[in-house]
């Protein structure tokens, strides 16, 4: 079971990026969190997902300003976590700092893509992320996953 | 300049990657590095690189079997390296193995590529790399670089 997890708040990104998504079989399920924790509950099978079938994501597609707690600070979690740590992640964000871009870099981000504004670049970014980090690249297995 | 460093051995390879990634500006410059010795040469501007532009490429493409220094050394000397560790790296290699991917995750690759062996999906995954990894992609800020060096 293929899985996308996107983590974004803002409804009309969710919207695009799901459109988007669905128009090719990209992944057999995309999990939405809205924010960092929800994010982190998935990742982790606490709260709500407690109950979630086993199995890591294939890629984690996260935006950096996120309710409770924020993007860096999921990266840094994941980043930091023996077991989860080589799940890919994609910073999908409205920030061109240098000083995200870095960081994101420094805590081992695998990929930093600026949302574009313009409508058409956007579209054609998430089909560029979906081909490659769903067809072309290769997912590290889940191993070490005890069940 | 943005460049890419393809480092790979096999003749057929390097022709079908400079061929694909040709057809598309994904950079204004490729560099081939035939061996791990020669990338690491070009990464730290040694060797026959010694004079070269200061800068680093905005992408390694980095086989696994190679003569002289191997692609999972390559990787672990990059990737260990404060300077030259935020360089994107995609292994692109022939090997399938549990081990060697595994591996690469753990040494911190950014992704994973296996050569697929149809010609039509080979050129298609090439220009997929290509368009994510030029285009799409916002590479790590080059003042990391510590000027001139």
């Amino acid at each position: 079971m293929k899985k996308i997890l996107f983590v974004e708040d803002n409804p009309n990104d969710l919207e695009l990026a799901l459109e988007t998504l669905s128009q090719e079989v990209y992944a057999d399920a995309i999990v939405i969190a809205k924010d960092g924790q929800h994010a982190l509950d998935f990742l982790y099978g606490s709260g709500k997902h407690e109950n979630r079938e086993p199995g890591n994501p294939i890629l984690i597609m996260l935006d950096i300003k996120l309710p409770k707690v924020d993007g860096l600070e999921v990266l840094r979690r994941v980043k930091a976590d023996p077991v989860l740590k080589n799940i890919p992640i994609i910073m999908f964000t409205g920030s061109a700092e240098d000083s995200d871009l870095k960081t994101s870099y420094e805590l081992g981000a695998n990929a930093y893509v600026v949302k574009p504004i313009d409508f058409a670049k956007y579209a054609q970014a998430l089909q560029s992320i979906s081909n490659f980090w769903t067809k072309i690249n290769e997912p590290p297995h889940d191993s070490e996953i005890v069940i | 300049m943005k460049s890419i460093l393809l480092v790979e051995d096999n003749p057929n390879d390097i022709e079908l990657a400079l061929g694909a990634l040709a057809t598309e500006t994904y950079a204004e410059d490729i560099i081939v590095a035939k061996d791990g010795q020669h990338a690491l040469d070009f990464l730290y501007k040694s060797g026959p690189y010694a004079a070269r532009e200061s800068g680093n490429p905005i992408l390694i493409m980095l086989d696994l079997k190679l003569p002289r220094v191997d692609g999972l050394e390559v990787l672990r000397r990059v990737k260990a390296d404060p300077v030259l560790k935020h360089i994107p790296v995609v292994m692109f290699t022939g090997s399938g193995e549990e081990s060697d991917l595994h591996t690469s995750y753990g040494l911190g690759v950014n992704a994973y590529v296996v050569k697929p062996v149809d010609f039509s999906e080979y050129a298609f995954a090439l220009k997929m790399i290509g368009r994510f990894w030029t285009q799409i992609n916002q590479a790590p800020p080059v003042l990391a670089l510590g000027g001139g060096v």
